[in-house]
């Protein structure tokens, strides 16, 4: 049985699990029960486990239906999900705005680099180590960044970004300069090497998954309501007796993780990287995918890293407008829609 | 050496000095870190080169090379006090009293909006600045100075000493301090807020086509991308001296001059741009207020 077959199986399973929850949630319907509050309660207004159940399906079965280009597409959306999710933890649940977020990225993607090409690790074992470095990068950024209030810390998150990048584009002898790291090798499954896009788009699928679930599960946790407190109100979250200094540090630190990790998966898919990818503009890139979806929402973020990946993607033609028209759509968006797209006023 | 390199850091500082004047004035009015405000600097250099072309195009340049300049620098300060007025005009007016992160967010917009605006129509090569100034060379104690690096000082501490007056001494620069004290206060006293604001754009965009210009001239080359950097080192030279406050302005930016320059010249010159941001850095972390700065309760 070959990956299509496997696929097929897949498919096959996928779509009876989502048959079993449709007539797990309409059985009581056809067996005349009358529809009660709990089949529809006001605010859903579909059935949201179906959606996610067939959206599932399609995501896995894209591989075959559509070409290389679009999953080259899909990769890069799922990579800007990851860090646009990781961003959102900073910004849009306790309102520190990290203008310096490529950085993190840029130490996951060179950690990964360097170890695999330099100390001969695999892609595996790698992204482990890319994860906590970046992660520890960001306690490191925590520490002059907790004492400064909104604007002063954009500017501070700015310049340890900037730093970095010139470290990267002048540490010739370790990062390659300007030239960057070339001859990443892709990671091997079960000795299977996913060296075509096709193939790598399913662990990235599976991170971006896992992402959603886990930043889903904290925003609903103690921690990100300690968070959402502190974007409200700092002094009168401290008065209710959170930890400020803690729970600025978790964010910094919780946001770099999943940095490390988008910047781990960015080289294993490029299997090149240079200080290029990693400068301001790439930091307010994805600042702006928090943004145009909705500060602080996780279906909006996701909506907002998807349209900023793929409607350049579909306007080709217009290519050198982009950033034009992303600069006008800040300021439009924070005058007339600052909730973002995703959310009701 | 080391005297050279303190001429070349006072005068790039009396350049990050001016632009660095608008930051600190915006934000004590309105608290806001004007992102655009480097964009507005880059469109001086620009209107510089465009302006002195037009010029020697007619011949104005051969006939007296005094008067173009000096109209150049007249129409290259009014189209960006034009920019620096609708910028606010649009982007920031309705966003007076939205929570602090709106402006800023519709700020960068602004920013990355213009950088691109003037990458499309001005393209996104290198612009030479015409080379017309003949630079006579002046030595004493062994350090020469060309003649425009005296210029550059000389203007900048010129139009130091004029904005100083003018917020001290004239009806209007009264009103610009007190907006910045209290701005509900101001308008209860009646002072027109938004005139006030539209004034300090104006003043501040002015001074910023003035620093790009210099630029222009001094380093010859113009380019799309150079108001993101030069903003960026301009704001840490309005931090260090202390942001809200018009000397610290002028000190933090002949400070951050001549660390930068001889830094450059002593240490390297790979992580020029470097230096700057770790300054800012350790501004912030050991005297968050500046040099110059008052303390925020």
């Amino acid at each position: 049985m070959g990956i299509k077959g496997s696929l097929f199986l897949l498919l096959g399973i996928s779509l009876g699990y989502s048959l079993l929850i449709i007539v797990r949630k309409y059985s009581g319907f056809l067996s005349g029960i009358p529809l009660g509050k709990e089949f529809k309660p006001p605010h859903i207004r579909y059935d949201s486990r179906l959606l996610y159940a067939l959206t599932l399906i399609l995501l896995l079965v894209l591989p075959l239906i559509v070409g290389d280009y679009y999953i080259d597409v899909f990769i890069l959306a799922g990579i800007y999900i990851i860090l646009a999710l990781g961003l959102n933890v900073v910004i849009g649940f306790s309102g520190l705005l990290n203008l310096g977020f490529a950085a993190f990225y840029a130490i996951g993607a060179y950690t990964c680099g360097l170890l695999t090409t330099k100390a001969g690790l695999g892609f595996w074992s790698s992204l482990p180590m890319s994860v906590f470095i970046a992660t520890v990068s960001g306690l490191i950024l925590a520490f002059p960044a907790l004492r400064l209030r909104g604007d002063y810390l954009a500017i501070v998150t700015l310049g340890a970004g900037e730093i970095v990048r010139l470290t990267l584009n002048n540490w010739d002898s370790l990062t390659g300069g300007p030239n960057g790291i070339s001859g990443i090798p892709s990671p091997f499954v079960f000795g299977f090497e996913l060296s075509k896009l096709s193939h790598y788009y399913y662990p990235v699928l599976f991170f971006v998954l896992f992402t959603i679930f886990i930043v889903r599960r904290l925003y609903y946790s103690r921690t990100g309501r300690a968070w959402l407190a502190l974007r409200e109100d700092e002094v009168a979250a401290e008065a209710m007796g959170i930890n400020t200094t803690k729970y600025k540090f978790l964010a910094f630190s919780f946001g770099a993780f999943w940095a490390g990790l988008a910047g781990a998966l960015f080289a294993g898919k490029m299997r090149f990287i240079s200080p290029e990818s990693f400068t301001f503009m790439e930091s307010v890139f994805i600042a702006c995918m928090v943004i145009l979806g909705g500060i602080g929402s996780i279906p909006g973020v996701i909506l907002g890293a998807l349209i900023l990946v793929i409607l350049p993607e579909v306007l080709r033609e217009f290519q050198l407008y982009r950033m034009l028209a992303l600069g006008i759509g800040l300021v439009l968006m924070m005058v007339f829609r600052p909730q973002g797209l995703w959310r009701r006023g | 050496m080391f005297l050279q390199q303190i001429v070349i850091g006072f005068t790039v500082g009396g350049v990050y000095a001016l632009i660095a004047l608008g930051y600190t004035m915006v934000y004590s009015i309105l608290e806001l870190i004007n992102f655009a405000h480097g964009e507005v600097y880059m469109i001086g250099a620009y209107l510089g080169i465009i302006f002195l072309g037009i010029f020697t195009a007619i011949g104005l340049t051969e006939q007296s090379l005094p008067l173009a300049l000096l109209l150049t620098f007249i129409l290259s300060v009014f189209f960006c006090s034009a920019y620096g007025f609708t910028i606010e005009k649009l982007a920031y007016k309705p966003l007076r009293w939205a929570p602090r992160l709106s402006p800023l967010i519709s700020a960068i917009g602004v920013s990355i909006f213009l950088q691109n605006y003037v990458m499309l129509t001005q393209g996104a090569t290198d612009k030479v600045f015409p080379h017309i100034l003949e630079l006579a060379k002046i030595e004493f104690f062994g350090v020469t100075m060309t003649t425009l690096q005296i210029f550059i000082i000389a203007t900048s501490l010129l139009l130091m000493m004029v904005l100083h007056l003018y917020v001290m001494k004239t009806k209007t620069g009264k009103a610009m301090r007190a907006v910045a004290q209290d701005r509900i206060m101001a308008s209860l006293l009646g002072i027109n807020i938004d005139r006030i604001i539209s004034v300090t754009f104006i003043i501040g965009s002015g001074l910023a086509a003035v620093a790009g210009l210099m630029v222009a001239m001094y380093y010859g080359l113009v380019n799309y991308y150079i108001g993101y950097i030069a903003g960026i080192k301009a704001f840490t030279a309005a931090v260090l001296g202390g942001i809200g406050s018009i000397p610290g302005a002028i000190l933090g930016g002949f400070i951050l001059g001549i660390i930068e320059s001889l830094a450059a010249g002593y240490l390297s010159g790979e992580y020029k741009d470097a230096y700057a941001f770790i300054i800012l850095i350790i501004i912030l972390l050991i005297r968050p207020r500046g040099l110059l700065g008052k303390a925020t309760p």
